[in-house]
């Protein structure tokens, strides 16, 4: 009977996790709407090229090396299956965690868990680069971070690997991100900000004597359907990061992380509503989204142990800080079209500071380690690896090229050729 | 006879047609044009940054009139399209030299 239970629960966990893992595939989906949306028309089948190509690189990548190298076991996930005595190990395992320990679930939902969120880290540089960056060059540089960059710095933390032999993030500082508010949304933020430095601003986005021009979003309706996508992959995205949900103290952490997320998105949505109002005279739909979006990063890091009052107070500071840090980035010339390093780099960072706000087994100097740890490694590695691939073979297109939109350029199609190209109106 | 052309805001075409109507006016022919005055385009404003509209949208309402009717057309035109804002438009008359209804030949004022 005990036995039989233990079943039970191990499929309801797998299943769990598999669910949940579905969930976070679709945030792709989101990014790609998203992205579509805030881009002119003429870039648009290139960004869902890059969109749907980046996913599925990530997913191969992940599977050769990078899960290998971020939680152990073979390369090509050979084994990952489990031997012939998988049952009894399962069971002895659970019997040894007892009815409310650790949880016991099948290896490969681990795997499709850990690898949708790989893809989520790559889409959040997509957007960042969009409009300029060309397509291969991109494609390679997320062979290099989905393969590599990514999967290292996920092994000093949630492997709890040291790091380079020198520190351990997990035992020696603390460190705590509970869904990866650092370790996938600043990561990602990170290598976009590397290579928007090294790729520069879109032309005419910045007037020689420093003014911002805008340059307004093709779709907003997409943009708008891209981040109701996202917030609902978030579900799973933090939901399943709880680990496990066979039990009652772990199915009310699940529900209670569900309500949280929920509660953060809708806190940072009001609070740039509001930030947006006060600040421009007129409510700025683009920044709201934004704020949505950094709501629910900045919960990422912990979103088990605040009340749904603190959610949304650490959603709400999030959004202020998105709309501030979008446009002190445009002071500075770092062009992000979609506003994905503010997202999810200024506002994951201030996820993985509020963790000890209502976490005590966090403090700030072990969370501060942490994030300049993720941030420098993926900063650095990723430099490299845009400078090289500059130096191989460029990244940006020409200045032609980007006037008559990299659609053609890259892919050879418009997004919307009955509308802007020369087979609508035949004029 | 002249041609009364007028340069309106959008919302207001309907007004200025049912106006024309009610004068008696047989036809009118109206385009959507672009264009700035003293108005000089106006701002938008996205992700924080505000930038210039330069040609604002308008229509262009054309009408054929006797001179007889020209007074009481532009009064018309004038009172159904006005605001009192800035970018109500302008009102430009012109000399018609003839004017054919294809269908009947006929010429003139009778063609209006």
């Amino acid at each position: 009977m005990q036995d039989q239970i233990f079943q039970l629960q191990y499929a309801m966990d797998t299943f769990y996790f598999l669910v949940c893992g579905a969930l976070v595939m679709w945030m792709a989906a989101g990014f790609a709407m998203l992205e579509a949306g805030l881009v002119r028309s003429k870039n648009t089948t290139e960004i869902l090229t890059k969109n749907v190509a980046l996913f599925a690189i990530s997913c191969i990548m992940y599977l050769v090396v990078g899960y290998s190298i971020m939680y152990g076991g073979n390369i090509f996930l050979t084994g990952i299956e489990g031997g012939e005595t998988l049952v009894a190990d399962a069971l002895k395992a659970s019997a040894d965690n007892g009815f409310d320990g650790d949880s016991v679930y099948a290896g490969p939902s681990d795997f499709f868990f850990q690898v949708v969120f790989v893809a989520t880290a790559m889409s959040i540089v997509s957007g960042a680069v969009a409009e300029r960056m060309r397509l291969w060059p991109f494609l390679a540089f997320a062979v290099v971070m989905t393969a590599v960059i990514y999967p290292l710095e996920g092994s000093w933390t949630w492997g709890g690997n040291s790091v380079f032999g020198l520190f351990n993030l997990g035992d020696d500082f603390g460190f705590s991100d509970f869904a990866g508010s650092g370790i996938v949304h600043m990561a990602g933020a990170a290598a976009a900000l590397a290579g928007v430095i090294l790729l520069g601003a879109r032309k005419g986005k910045y007037t020689t004597d420093g003014k911002v021009v805008p340059i307004p979003g093709a779709n907003l309706p997409l943009a708008t359907l891209g981040t109701f996508i996202l917030w609902m992959g978030w579900f799973g995205f933090n939901g399943g990061s709880v680990l496990k949900l066979g039990d009652i103290s772990n199915s009310n952490a699940v529900a209670m992380v569900f309500l949280n997320t929920n509660a953060a998105a809708a806190g940072g949505l009001v609070a740039a509503l509001i930030v947006g109002r006060l600040m421009f005279g007129k409510t700025d739909l683009t920044m709201t989204l934004n704020g949505a979006l950094a709501g629910l990063v900045a919960i990422t890091a912990e979103p088990s142990t605040p009340s749904a009052l603190q959610a949304t107070l650490i959603g709400a500071a999030g959004g202020v800080l998105v709309v501030f840090s979008i446009l002190a980035l445009d002071k500075i010339k770092i062009d992000d079209p979609v506003g994905a390093i503010s997202v999810h780099g200024v506002v994951g960072l201030w996820g993985l500071l509020a963790v000890p706000l209502t976490n005590s087994g966090a403090t700030f100097v072990g969370q501060l380690v942490g994030a300049a740890t993720i941030f420098v490694w993926v900063f650095a590695a990723s430099f490299a690896t845009w400078f090289i691939i500059k130096l191989l073979i460029g990244i940006r297109v020409s200045e032609e090229e980007e006037y008559e939109g990299s659609d053609v350029s890259e892919c050879g199609i418009e997004a919307y050729p009955e509308f802007t190209g020369t087979r609508g109106s035949g004029i | 006879m002249k041609l009364v052309t007028a340069i309106i805001k959008p919302f207001k075409l309907d007004s200025v047609r049912d106006a024309l109507s009610d004068l008696g006016v047989a036809g009118i022919t109206v385009a959507e044009v672009k264009g700035f005055g003293r108005q000089k385009g106006h701002t938008e404003l996205y992700r924080g940054a505000e930038y210039v509209v330069d040609f604002l949208p308008k229509v262009k309402v054309e009408v054929g009139v006797d001179d007889d009717k020209l007074d009481a057309v532009i009064d018309a035109i004038s009172a159904a399209a006005r605001t009192d804002k800035i970018g109500d438009g302008k009102i430009f008359v012109t000399e018609l030299v003839q004017a054919i209804r294809i269908r009947t030949g006929e010429t003139g004022p009778e063609a209006l």
